[in-house]
């Protein structure tokens, strides 16, 4: 993992004299599980994108192109499986959250060390349970992402053991979570008042008590449906006595919230990402600060907007929808503040900052397609369909995916001491952005014309525009191999990254680069905000 | 680091352990008697006065700070919502 | 190395409770099942429920109580600097443990022997609310059952930590910690016992 290749000088690279494998696979320094975390966390997004883009070839064209049904139905669910709940769940947390937030707040690491490792322990032998349940038992799971009973408890596939590896996945991101919340409650330095946090940290706050308080939901469900697939308890089977619908309320406690665990952080990167490229402190810094809380908070109240067409009581649907509303609100908080801080900003436009404006565009579309999937009236028109598809991955893809690409642009630099080249950054992300919204828009459009999702062949009406989205998708993964190239080249081979060129006041500019392994020589004292930028060395 | 920490002597804890068996038996009392839909509401109630006894004693929780207490709140009321706002669907359908 | 540099007494703490908490709301989700059958099934809930032995769930009960108060007098005994009777109370806490998984082992025997564990035949046979409430019934105990086994094991560790001088009057954390997980399996049980043996 590493090697002489990087810059002279002691850093947490190299400064313990450790730097064999053992010393990052059992490291308890919350650099290098971060790093871990981001090429695990990242190497199964690659995976997910292969998946994804051959689904894209199979839409091609009507009928039968490369798959069929089965190959169809289990490629589909491992797309989800490994995007939502290998990557991008723990992603932000466990990459960037573990990278950046103890030296935002001034601590020498995370309040828990020993525990912090072995939550990625537990989440890579989560990992490797999901990978053995594709190739073992009756083949890969068929039931969609969401494992809808009684489908799942019926299947002959491998659904028992994806389940698991689930489960565990979700231990690892409870006590990833535990250890931020006593983290940001206990080790914040002498001055790093809870007004001076930077909105990254209060981001991550607010997702670690989505994690602790909605995971163990998610947690006993699946024991539930391997229970129901193991010893026959019926909880869930109609035929003795269970309720379907019980298994998707307490699916959606969890899942609708973990869209939050998703999307939180990608806002707290935006937050830190664009006043440093404005060259102005944050508009609004307590309402974004605030409104991540009410977001976890509100995000909490609206499981039931996925169920509309589900057969649950009108009254259920009336709450659902209405609440669903409420969580726009913090929402378009965030974003009105993020364009506040731009207007008479001295906008540069580097890498980071192309993200973070397209994650503004981006998720407001993404956000807005949301209210016509929780106005239940519409939700009817376009429920299961593209239209779907296209919406979460606007806000899951568009936002936080984009977010993690400012945030590889932003910190990744400052860890390994050598940059990427610019050009190569800003001609990758126009190929992302042109192909994403070529895709996305248009499977949006597919599905206001009615194209159901999950379903591997359509009717040739849809021909067209799916040719379209598929050449869409294309783009976008150019792109995307052009910007990991250029990143991952400048990364280890690049021109050395030195001191603060971007000009950022929260603390993890003022500490040398590459950190030294404890991070601060002396404990350091907040004596101002996170984007207080007199003094960064920037005009 | 010099937090004070209380320490609760064994009278009050032997005295918070007779209580709850006291409670026990009257809430199996409760429910031997014909009550209906109340022997409901009474066994709960005393099961929440227990737990109550036990978070507050013997899990120290009456000597710490506000901070556990609003969490613990917090927590208590977010499973509260979770099942309040499932039965708006069971209540209904 | 770092943890060494300090003992956060309160931050130990802290993460202890968060961890209750998860353990709060995984129960919880077997609770709100429980609600949403009773409801639909009060006559079936109310049918199992008498086949249920209260004065064994009365017995448990009691053996959990006794089982929380040593450990909450351990913890207050090694405050004192009493290491020895810490270590027997503690020693008291498991044997009350086992006593709980014995009085258990008797009524699942019991119940699995008259037929009646999830998808047994006799239960097909029945009322479908009956299926339901032995169903949760195993889930919920079985699930408990679990935890008194792990919350026994940590308490086993801690005591050999106390002997071994690890816990000490001065750094008791651990203790306390494994005390208050202990008290959560006993916090689960209270609101376990009405519900299934008693209001029924």
């Amino acid at each position: 993992m590493t090697d002489n290749k990087q810059p002279a000088g002691s850093s947490f690279w190299n400064d313990t004299g450790k730097t064999g494998i053992t010393s990052w696979i059992f490291s308890t320094d919350h650099k290098r599980i971060g790093l871990l975390y981001f090429y695990s966390t990242f190497g199964f997004f690659l995976v997910g994108v292969l998946l994804g883009l051959l689904l894209r070839i199979e839409l091609m064209a009507p009928g039968r192109t490369i798959m069929g049904a089965q190959t169809y139905n289990a490629l589909f669910t491992v797309h989800g499986v490994v995007m939502i709940f290998l990557f991008i769940i723990p992603g932000f947390q466990g990459s960037f959250g573990n990278l950046v937030m103890p030296i935002q707040i001034g601590a020498r690491d995370v309040s828990f060390p020993r525990l912090n490792l072995f939550s990625w322990w537990l989440y890579m032998g989560g990992a490797a349970i999901i990978l053995t349940s594709l190739f073992t038992g009756g083949g890969p799971p068929d039931t969609g992402w969401t494992f809808y009973v009684p489908f799942s408890a019926r299947t002959g596939t491998n659904v028992s053991l994806a389940v698991l590896g689930v489960f565990v996945v979700g231990f690892s991101s409870i006590l990833t979570g535990l250890n931020f919340v006593t983290t940001i409650h206990r080790l914040r330095a002498e001055g790093m008042t809870w007004g001076r946090l930077p909105l990254f940290v209060w981001s991550l706050y607010a997702t670690a008590w989505v994690q602790i308080l909605a995971t163990p939901i998610l947690a006993i469900t699946l024991v539930l449906v391997m229970a129901e697939r193991l010893l026959g308890t019926g909880l869930f089977d109609p035929s003795k006595g269970g309720d379907p619908l019980m298994y998707q309320h307490l699916f959606w406690i969890y899942s609708h919230p973990a869209v939050y665990i998703m999307i939180l952080p990608a806002m707290g990167v935006i937050s830190d990402v664009i006043p440093v490229f404005s060259r102005k402190p944050i508009f609004g810094y307590k309402f974004i600060a605030f409104s991540s809380l009410a977001i976890a908070a509100f995000g909490s109240l609206v499981w039931g907007h996925h169920m509309f067409v589900s057969g649950m009581s009108d009254t259920a649907i009336l709450v659902f929808s209405f609440l669903t509303f409420i969580v726009a609100i913090p929402s378009a908080i965030k974003v009105f503040n993020w364009v506040s801080t731009l207007y008479k900003g001295s906008i540069s436009l580097e890498a980071p900052m192309l993200f973070a404006l397209s994650f503004i565009l981006l998720f407001s579309i993404g956000g807005l397609s949301g209210l016509i999937l929780g106005a239940a009236a519409t939700d009817v028109h376009v429920h299961d369909t593209h239209f779907v598809v296209g919406h979460f991955h606007y806000v899951i893809f568009g936002g936080s995916g984009f977010a993690f690409f400012a945030a590889m642009h932003y910190w990744l630099p400052k860890f390994y001491g050598r940059r990427y080249a610019e050009k190569p950054a800003l001609i990758a992300w126009a190929l992302m952005f042109t192909g994403f919204n070529i895709m996305y828009f248009t499977m949006q459009v597919l599905g206001m014309k009615g194209m159901p999702r999950r379903y591997y062949d359509y009717l040739p009406e849809f021909a067209n525009l799916n040719l379209l989205a598929t050449v869409g998708s294309w783009i976008l993964a150019a792109g995307m191999v052009i910007m990991l190239v250029n990143l991952f080249r400048g990364l280890w081979w690049g021109v050395p990254f030195e001191g603060n060129p971007w000009g950022g006041a929260t603390l993890e500019w003022s500490i040398p680069t590459p950190p030294p392994t404890e991070n601060f020589v002396e404990e350091p004292t907040v004596t101002h905000g996170p984007y207080d930028f007199k003094g960064t060395g920037k005009p | 680091m010099n937090e004070q920490h209380h320490i609760v002597s064994y009278r009050i804890l032997v005295g918070i352990w007779l209580a709850l068996l006291a409670l026990t038996a009257l809430t199996v009392g409760i429910t031997r008697l014909e009550l209906g839909g109340y022997k409901v509401l009474a066994a709960l109630t005393i099961a929440c006065v227990k737990a109550w006894l036990v978070i507050s004693i013997f899990m120290h929780m009456k000597y710490e700070g506000r901070l556990l207490r609003w969490l613990l709140f917090l927590t208590l009321v977010t499973l509260a919502i979770f099942i309040g706002l499932t039965f708006f669907d069971v209540l209904y359908r | 190395m770092s943890h060494a540099a300090h003992k956060d007494y309160a931050g130990a703490k802290l993460g202890m409770w968060l961890f209750l908490f998860t353990e709060l709301l995984l129960f919880g989700g077997l609770f709100l099942l429980y609600a949403v059958y009773f409801k639909r099934y009060p006559h079936e809930f109310a049918a199992g429920g008498k086949q249920l032995d209260w004065a064994m769930g009365t017995a448990n009960t009691a053996i959990l109580l006794t089982s929380s108060l040593c450990a909450a007098i351990a913890v207050t005994a090694v405050q004192r600097c009493e290491l020895r009777r810490a270590v027997w109370l503690i020693g008291g806490t498991i044997f009350c443990a086992a006593g709980f998984m014995v009085i258990k082992y008797v009524e699942w025997s019991t119940k699995i022997g008259h037929g009646i564990y999830p998808g047994s035949a006799h239960l097909k046979e029945g009322p479908l609310g009956e299926s339901i409430f032995f169903s949760l019934y195993f889930m919920t105990t079985g699930i408990h059952g679990l935890h008194v086994l792990i919350g026994g094991a940590l308490l086993a560790i801690i005591a050999l930590k106390v002997r071994s001088g690890e816990v000490t009057g001065e750094n008791y954390v651990l203790l306390e910690n494994g005390a208050l997980y202990w008290h959560l399996v006993d916090l689960i049980w209270i609101f376990i016992f009405p519900l299934y043996y008693l209001i029924l």
